[in-house]
């Protein structure tokens, strides 16, 4: 180790000489306020399907129609895909330690989820706008 | 290098299991059981978009044998990870970091979360079939 016992940093990271990645604390917060947007859209969106479980075609699609439910769903939609992104993003880091399998699955895990969120909002558009 | 001659924790399997470390591992597990889910959710909206045909073949699958245990499956992974990340917001702050605490919480998720899917799908019977 170091013989200056004041240096508290890694000898490998000092021989490296990077600074931090600037970001360490944005995954964290934006995963915690993530949450608590889900915990309130989960929650209605649990309440919503309940309400719709024996609505037929037409009785769900005006549901979903409507401005405020469909406001709410798109909100639903890319949050929940932001939040699932940064969770297994971090499995993912925890448990693959082949570089080249971690950086492959970290980025299909957010084309997928890219996709996901905007193939769902334009569901939900095209039902809101009628086309 | 890096001094490597660090402690290394005990292999899990000398571990006795303990409710803290099961919800740790439930959280993530029904994390990425969720990750998927998002998948259906979408589907739905697409099929819902598309057309009655398509919303009644969706119908049909989620109301199979198959689909309604994976909807149980993925309603208790729903109002686990709720309750459990409701539980680590709460720590994040600070709280319930003592020993007998983090325990009570722990219980509390897994409980909570057992009742909530009772209810639901007490909800979703009482109202005369499924999905």
């Amino acid at each position: 180790m170091s013989a200056n016992a004041k240096d508290l940093r890694n000898p490998l990271k000092r021989a490296r000489g990077f600074g931090s990645a600037q970001s360490g604390v944005g995954h964290w917060w934006t995963q915690r306020v993530t949450a608590v947007a889900l915990i309130l859209l989960g929650l209605w969106f649990v309440f919503t399907v309940l309400s719709l479980l024996h609505a037929d075609y037409a009785t769900a699609r005006a549901a979903v129609a409507k401005p405020w439910n469909a406001l709410l769903l798109i909100l639903f939609v890319v949050t929940m895909f932001w939040h699932a992104v940064l969770g297994l993003q971090v499995v993912i880091e925890d448990y693959v330690h082949t570089r080249w399998k971690e950086v492959v699955l970290l980025v299909a895990i957010k084309f997928l989820a890219v996709l996901g969120a905007l193939a769902g909002v334009l569901a939900v558009l095209r039902i809101a706008l009628g086309v | 290098m890096a001094d490597t001659r660090r402690p290394l924790s005990p292999h899990i399997q000398i571990y006795k299991w303990q409710v803290q470390m099961v919800t740790s591992i439930l959280h993530r597990a029904t994390g990425i059981a969720l990750a998927v889910g998002t998948l259906v959710v979408v589907w739905g909206l697409l099929a819902l978009a598309a057309g009655e045909a398509a919303f009644d073949q969706f119908k049909v699958c989620m109301g199979s044998p198959l689909g309604l245990i994976l909807l149980v499956g993925w309603s208790w992974a729903l109002f686990y990870h709720l309750c459990n990340g409701i539980r680590h917001l709460l720590q994040d702050t600070g709280a319930g970091y003592a020993i007998p605490q983090f325990v009570r919480s722990s219980w509390l998720s897994v409980i909570v979360s057992l009742v909530l899917v009772v209810i639901v799908w007490a909800c979703v019977l009482t109202c005369g079939g499924a999905a």
